[in-house]
């Protein structure tokens, strides 16, 4: 006899997904898997669609970082009219960044904040009616006021750059329609305390120290949780800086041996693949000439602060040097560790966002440019969760004829899934009694990725976290949802 | 006063509509001391505790999951509230009303570019564990009664938040002009 155990949904983390751990007699684990459950179709149905229209339809993708596939999708169609991206008008750049260094500040800040800190707060067991942001917003609520601020101030950001705080227009082909107005660079700068950028700035401070403190006193939980070799990919500026708008493609292994070295974004399909499983709507995407087995790779804030040769922001470098110095200088493969990595970004989001509203650029007039145009283009930012990969091709008529998407969280695929069977080995495995608390340990493993199911579920799915448990027969013996004591 | 309970699903969609009712920023500390929240993504609440006053659902329905949970929402909600053009009309994804589904799976796992030469046994997710997929993408309505409609994609966080107002204070609803939006 086996046992299943499903947890369904996964919940605090963006869209819909589903566990399912099976067990043997002994109680060890056959087999662990997390399942993204909902196709939605996007490759095949933005075609036909005229080419100005895509980025506003593939930011339905994803309504936590619709400013990430707006932008890609801008970046893509920019070659289209045939601009370079890295020949867009100073304006059009920097008002393309400020919003997504805003998206940035205020993605982190939720995932920090509403959804992950109940787990560090309260511990991955507290009673389930505590464990959530109105538990934190009770308990501590200076801390809940700060976190929702934060995101407040980014979303301001995006609603002043793209016109509307989720789904706005800002990045169009060619460049943007709008650039900032005194009065709105002026109350996203000295705004009313605490909303402006100086606040912004010290608060996100107090977030890294905040999670540093937390890390002292629980240093075993933090630094083995989940945590496995991986490699890292990411893009990085052409000097190795830390960029999230535009650069090149980086990957490094385990040891920090580039493995990919500084490539065209362009010429993706060289190296990168993707594999079909019959049990996820979301794919596995490898490098290619590392094969299936070896070429899997973690993105996201752990390896963008791994491939990455320096932060451009001071109070940022002095703490990713800090970071870098408690694995000597080695990649960072611990999995918890992406909270750190997530909030020293913030904290470079928010530098740089102070540094963007001083620039006189964002008030140019110059909005948008054209070229020759091309018939193919390839768009590729860095999003909160990691790489996004937007492709299209267009045919004589401007309509859409190819659309490729590969979005973050289905980079963090296969990653997930080694967390999920680390934990189940070390939580569940041998166990006669299942409690809920062990099942939110699979999930926290879960949400330090800060999956975004519903990015990932733009092929065609829905992911919600459900815990099956079944014998060697297969027979369900039980299925479990994280509320429920087993 | 014994406070409302709300209850709230994300179904196929974005999940900005909950961005947007997390919007309502600073006004979420005014929010739970007029509600409590049962089921839903934002809290560890997988499963309904009791019958609830408030239901609010994202989202349509594109596979019999969602149809379930929908079904489920009617059964243990006593308002049942469609927030979002998906709920409402399908939403974006409704697109694909006009393509075969086929043609919709063979573009993402077949012939999309990067799984070229990656999928040599032609493999189409098809697994007891996911849910099957429908023919087309159904609004929340034409399943079961929907009471109100909230629209926008998202609806403004001013909307939700006057729209949560008035069905927890059983007060008659502002709907200024300004924030009715179907984009």
């Amino acid at each position: 006899m086996t046992k299943k155990i499903t947890i369904e949904p996964v919940t605090r983390v963006e869209g819909h997904g589903k566990v399912t751990i099976h067990l043997d007699e002994e109680g060890n684990i056959v087999q662990s898997r997390l399942h993204i459950v909902e196709f939605r179709g996007f490759e095949r149905f933005v075609q036909g669609r005229p080419y100005w229209e895509v980025p506003v339809l593939v930011q339905r993708l994803c309504g936590i970082c619709p400013v990430s596939h707006l932008l890609a999708a801008a970046k893509a169609m920019d070659v289209i009219v045939g601009v370079d991206p890295e020949d867009l008008s100073p304006t059009a750049e920097k008002m393309r960044r400020l919003m997504h260094y805003g998206q940035f500040f205020q993605s982190h800040a939720l995932h920090f904040f509403h959804l992950a800190s109940p787990d560090l707060l309260f511990g991955i067991d507290a009673p389930v009616e505590k464990r959530n942001i109105i538990g934190v917003a009770r308990e501590h609520k200076d801390l809940a006021v700060q976190g929702v601020m934060m995101r407040k101030f980014g979303q301001e950001i995006i609603r002043l750059t793209a016109g509307k705080k989720i789904h706005g227009t800002g990045a169009i082909p060619g460049g943007i329609n709008k650039n900032l107005s005194p009065e709105e660079r002026d109350f996203l700068l000295k705004g009313k305390n605490p909303l402006n950028a100086d606040k912004m700035i010290s608060w996100a401070l107090d977030a890294v120290n905040l999670f540093k403190f937390y890390h002292a006193s629980h240093r075993d939980f933090i630094d083995k949780f989940a945590a496995f070799p991986s490699n890292h990919l990411s893009l990085v500026r052409k000097d190795g800086a830390l960029d999230i708008y535009h650069g090149v493609l980086r990957s490094i292994d385990q040891d920090g041996n580039k493995i990919l070295h500084d490539v065209d974004y362009s010429d993706y399909l060289d190296y990168i693949g993707e594999e079909v499983k019959s049990w996820s709507y979301t794919k596995f995407p490898f490098l290619r000439h590392l094969g299936k087995e070896n070429g899997w790779y973690r993105v996201g804030p752990l390896a963008r602060l791994n491939t990455c040769d320096f932060i451009p922001t001071p109070l940022a470098q002095k703490e990713w040097e800090e970071f870098k110095a408690y694995t000597k200088g080695k990649p960072n493969n611990m999995t918890m560790h992406t909270h750190w990595a997530r909030l020293i970004e913030t904290l470079h989001a928010a530098e740089v966002i102070k540094d963007l509203l001083i620039d006189p650029d964002l008030q140019g007039e110059e909005l948008i440019r054209k070229g020759d145009k091309k018939f193919e283009g390839v768009g590729v930012i860095e999003a909160p969760r990691g790489t996004l990969f937007h492709h299209y091709k267009i045919n004589d008529d401007d309509l859409v004829s190819m659309a490729n998407l590969i979005v973050s969280t289905t980079h963090n695929n296969e990653p997930m899934n080694r967390s999920v069977r680390l934990v189940a080995e070390e939580k569940l495995a041998g166990q006669k009694m299942i409690t809920e608390g062990m099942l939110n340990a699979i999930e926290v493993a879960i949400r330090a990725y800060d999956p975004c199911l519903s990015c990932a579920t733009h092929a065609m799915g829905q992911m919600p976290l459900e815990v099956s448990l079944y014998n060697n027969e297969n027979e369900l013996i039980d299925r479990f949802y994280s509320y429920r004591r087993g | 006063m014994e406070k409302k309970v709300v209850a709230t699903s994300s179904l196929a969609g974005c999940f900005g509509c909950h961005m947007s009712l997390l919007d309502i920023d600073e006004r979420i500390l005014e929010l739970i001391e007029l509600v409590e929240f049962d089921k839903s993504p934002v809290n560890d609440v997988k499963k309904f505790s009791r019958r609830v006053d408030i239901g609010l659902i994202e989202g349509g329905c594109c596979n019999e999951e969602n149809v379930h949970v929908l079904k489920e929402f009617r059964a243990q909600c006593k308002v049942l509230v469609s927030v979002g053009e998906c709920a409402i009309m399908g939403g974006l994804q409704a697109i694909r009303n006009t393509i075969p589904l086929k043609e919709c799976l063979d573009e993402a796992y077949l012939n999309g570019p990067s799984v070229k030469g990656c999928n040599e046994e032609s493999i189409i997710p098809n697994d007891e564990e996911l849910p099957v997929i429908l023919n087309k993408v159904y609004p929340c309505h034409e399943i079961v009664k929907i009471d109100y409609h909230l629209p926008g994609c998202p609806p403004s966080a001013d909307l939700i938040w006057n729209a949560l107002r008035a069905l927890v204070l059983d007060e008659k609803m502002e709907m200024p002009y300004e924030l009715v939006k179907y984009d």
